[in-house]
């Protein structure tokens, strides 16, 4: 995999997820929310921006393994790592953060295991890349970075410190 | 006066389990025995029972993994804790679940084994958990279940006991962390016991720096050597800077048996006082698989006090078979999570 | 009917013979070994050159599934798979069901084996009634009918004082009787030998002292009593060391062991293979090695103790499956391979198979001598064979040997001058 972005063309690129958020969540009313990010990758991401936004509430970590829907064709992964959303999701206002949107997938189960918590009032998504190509009705609502790529064209956060996007192509 | 029996020599070459217990990539398929089972693989077994968990934190204890998949809890042997925990690590990943016990006596013998499972799989089961009085009952019966059904092991006679080992494990590393400093005893009915013979697998595997066995020499096996194990007659002997503590359960029949004379004297011997426990380190563990019998084992101020991680065990044990289950249904190359 | 057996390099320990010779049959018996016979014309030459040829082999322990009316087939079956293992003579332990303990039943099996006309079968009548070690047969009319011998194998559960006054009874009319060696209640629920592989897989185990303080016991009667027994299914060192003890001092006390467990031990149960579920079990491997050398120096002779099953007795959790191995179609190459290893000779194995039992038998066989029944077993030493299912002329399929290949195998085999099988 070749380096796309190094970590210090990254930090703005959440810069400016950050402040799109920061605004979104002003016009939405939300003044406490609580943020969960998806492991790996999207945890890195959420950190960052947990950090930017001053989040009261500590970091949720979820790890969909257990909601993937593709467990009898490929088994489970003996490397998912636990859950943890230290506070209740009934009534919150929810930031999901993942660190690249392709199909979806990982969103709709993502969606599922928080709801297996609890009923939160809204659930705002933010990605580091969407990168296109979903095969389920599902869109971010903050993307730090938009691309159209082709399926043999992969995409990857690598981390957790320096971060860095790396691709297969040039 | 030695209180040693025998020191473990070389034991005996393992017979080879994992070509029935493994598919062809390598990964669980059944879990019959901790025998025969890499590092790597328990390992992986005690990490997934960590992320298992933290489901019952949730509002909804339940993940949707095993969602539309059968598991039929055939039980030849009575047992409603075990099959209370198996039941609910089934429900809690979403699976449907028949419980069905078995009489086996002479006078009540109905159709062969084969043809309960056969009938059952006519039934769409997908993964049978099995416990049986007789020793090799869960191999039989893996090695004639159609090629997508799972079985698990849930105590076959005297031989194993695995899920169980694979819950002690999984608690000696939350509080231990590292096996292979470690000295661990196993006091109690060693010769009849299916706990104690997988957790020897199981410490072995993992690396344990010695593994002792402590009992009257009516309830030790005549070769512990196989076994790969130090036998000890003295507890207090076999006691000395140990790390863990696993007391069994000791079973009524063994008096009648002319095993034993009696369970005080068992007590008086063998029974677990702080006293007696003093010889260990201090940060030792006492663990138990349960039922306790109070004042026979071990006297209640070892069952409550600080040393004893039994309720860790208990809560640990639907996480453990949660893991257990999804790892074999799901028998298939894993990959890296997206 | 006039045979001739050509070429054959023929051993007979009796008449301490082993060479190329001739055999002349006429009729059931042997005419004439070696040389010419004026005037003799045979029906059927069978050239044995590069075959040995020896004395039918006797098997002392045979087990049988069920008789009566409409079982003829099994006996038939058994009785076939047996000439093919070279064995001209098979005894049929009494628990068939019905239990050999009448003479009508005796009766039935000798009308039985006759019709089917294979292998001898012989009857051995039970010891006690229905083999519950609890009353007297009618041992003097068994034997009559002909019960060569009294056999309370396999049942052991017999109180020492009925023991001992059955063995008084038989020896007041200087009748046989074969036991099994295995202490009741210290064999318990064991099923395999108590040691190694009963510790790591959690089996009951029965210890040697099984079999020792039972064969203790039958030395001290039989020294008291003088009566003659045989101990069938030897299966430890230390019964094979009181065994040596035993016939030193000239009690009248034989002994076999059963051809498989010469080469199979505990181990070999892997992951609970029930086709390695027998009684009594396999054991370790020193016993091994001292059971082999008991039938070297004779103190052991050799028997099949060929169990044949159902396959459905064998499906089951190993402590529930029944215990047997179907073995009769195999015990010549397992004993050849010890004469390859150079541990056996052909002489010793023409000793342990046909001589020895014959002789404790009371038989006229296990010898090539003029006027002797033509009970011949003629052998090529170095064909090699693979064994399957449909080569396996037993109904019993309980044979841990199943894609063996073996060394050894019978060409022809007569009873009473009689071809009753030809490969």
């Amino acid at each position: 995999m070749k380096q796309h972005l190094k970590s210090t063309e990254i930090e703005p690129i959440l810069d400016s997820m950050a402040e799109q958020l920061s605004t979104m969540l002003k016009q939405k009313g939300i003044v406490n929310p609580l943020m969960i990010g998806i492991h790996t990758g999207g945890l890195w991401v959420a950190e960052k921006l947990h950090q930017r936004l001053g989040i009261n509430k500590p970091l949720g970590e979820i790890d969909i393994s257990f909601y993937r829907d593709d467990y009898t064709r490929m088994g489970l992964n003996p490397q998912v790592k636990p859950s943890q959303i230290s506070s209740d999701v009934e009534a919150e206002h929810i930031i999901l953060v993942d660190d690249v949107l392709y199909t979806g997938r990982t969103i709709r189960a993502a969606l599922n295991e928080i709801f297996d918590y609890g009923r939160p009032n809204s659930v705002t998504l933010a990605v580091l890349v969407d990168r296109g190509s979903r095969e389920l009705p599902l869109q971010a609502d903050v993307a730090g970075l938009t691309l159209d790529l082709s399926p043999q064209k992969q995409v990857k956060l690598t981390g957790p410190a320096p971060l860095a996007l790396e691709t297969n192509w040039n | 006066m030695s209180s040693s029996i025998q020191s473990a020599s070389t034991p005996l070459k393992a017979p080879d389990s994992s070509h029935l217990q493994l598919n062809s990539q390598g990964q669980l398929r059944h879990f019959l025995t901790t025998e025969g089972l890499s590092k790597a693989l328990l390992t992986d077994i005690m990490d997934v029972t960590e992320s298992f968990s933290s489901v019952a934190d949730k509002a909804i204890k339940k993940v949707p993994l095993l969602r539309g998949k059968t598991i039929v809890n055939l039980f030849f042997e009575n047992s409603t804790r075990t099959r209370t925990t198996f039941d609910l690590a089934a429900k809690r990943l979403s699976a449907d679940v028949i419980n069905l016990n078995i009489a086996t006596s002479a006078a009540t013998k109905g159709e062969s084994i084969l043809d309960t499972i056969r009938n059952l799989e006519a039934m769409q089961a997908d993964m049978f958990v099995i416990r049986h009085a007789a020793s090799g009952a869960a191999h039989f019966i893996a090695s004639h279940v159609a090629p997508h059904v799972s079985v698990i092991n849930a105590g076959d006679g005297q031989h194993a006991h695995p899920t169980q080992a694979m819950l002690d494990m999984f608690t000696i590393r939350q509080v231990k962390k590292d096996f292979s400093q470690l000295k661990v005893a196993i006091i109690g009915d060693i010769l009849h016991s299916r706990v104690a013979r997988s957790q020897i697998h199981a410490l072995k595997t993992l690396g344990a720096k010695e593994i002792r066995v402590i009992a009257p020499k009516t309830l030790l096996p005549s070769t512990p050597s196989a076994l790969g194990v130090t036998a000890y007659t003295d507890l207090a002997d076999g006691l000395d800077d140990v790390d863990v503590v696993i007391m069994l359960r000791l079973q009524r029949e063994r008096m009648s048996g002319a095993l034993l004379p009696s369970e005080s004297e068992y007590f008086n011997c063998f029974g677990l006082t702080e006293k007696k426990l003093a010889r260990a380190k201090t940060d030792v563990i006492v663990m138990h698989p349960g039922p306790i019998n109070r004042g026979i084992e071990m006297d209640a101020a070892v069952a409550d006090g600080p040393h004893s991680v039994i309720l860790q065990q208990v809560t640990n044990g639907i996480a453990t078979r949660m893991a257990i289950m999804a790892l074999t249904l799901g028998q298939h190359p894993s990959s890296k999570a997206l | 009917m006039n045979t001739l057996i050509k070429n054959g390099r023929v051993i007979d320990p009796t008449n301490n013979h082993d060479g190329i010779q001739d055999i002349y049959i006429c009729q059931d018996k042997i005419l004439q070994l070696g040389g010419t016979v004026e005037g003799f014309t045979a029906d059927k030459v069978i050239d044995a050159s590069e075959h040995i040829v020896m004395p039918g082999f006797v098997d002392i322990n045979t087990h049988l599934p069920e008789l009566g009316y409409g079982q003829k087939a099994n006996i038939k079956s058994e009785a076939k798979a047996a000439a093919a293992g070279g064995f001209t003579t098979i005894c049929c332990q009494p628990d068939t069901k019905p239990t050999i303990d009448t003479s009508a039943v005796a009766q039935l099996v000798l009308d039985n084996a006759g019709s089917a006309g294979f292998a001898k079968v012989l009857p051995l009548g039970a010891l006690t009634s229905a083999l519950e070690g609890k009353t007297l047969t009618e041992m003097l009319s068994l034997n009559k009918v002909g019960c060569v011998a009294m056999s309370q194998v396999p049942c052991t559960h017999i109180d020492s004082q009925i023991l001992r006054r059955a063995l008084q009874y038989a020896s007041t009319h200087n009748i046989l009787v074969i036991l099994k060696a295995e202490d009741f209640s210290i064999k318990d629920n064991g099923c395999v030998h108590e040691g190694a592989i009963s510790a790591s897989l959690g089996l009951p185990g029965i210890p040697s002292s099984a079999e020792t303080v039972a064969l203790a016991q039958m030395i001290e009667l039989v020294e008291e009593t003088n009566a003659r027994i045989h101990v069938t299914g030897i299966s430890s060192a230390r019964a094979v060391a009181m065994l040596r003890r035993a016939q030193q001092a000239n009690l009248p006390i034989t002994a076999d062991v059963h051809a498989y467990q010469l080469h199979l031990t505990e181990v070999d149960i892997g992951t609970f293979d029930a086709n390695f579920h027998t009684s009594p079990p396999l054991r370790s491997s020193s016993d091994k090695e001292a059971l082999i050398e008991g039938v070297k120096t004779g103190i052991l002779f050799v028997s099949s103790g060929h169990s044949p099953v159902n396959l459905e007795a064998k499906q089951a959790p190993f402590p529930e499956t029944e215990t047997g191995i179907s073995s009769i179609e195999i015990v010549l190459p397992l004993m050849l391979q010890f004469v390859d290893q150079d541990i056996l000779t052909l002489h010793q194995v023409a000793e342990r198979l046909s001589q020895n039992p014959a002789n404790v038998l009371g038989l006229n066989a296990g010898h090539l001598s003029p006027q002797s029944p033509a009970d011949i077993s003629i052998i090529n030493p170095e064909s090699t064979w693979l064994v399957t299912p449909e080569n396996w002329l037993s109904r019993g399929l309980n044979s841990p040997f199943f894609g063996h290949l073996m060394k050894g195998q019978l060409t022809h085999t007569l009873v009473n001058g009689r071809l009753v099988y030809e490969k």
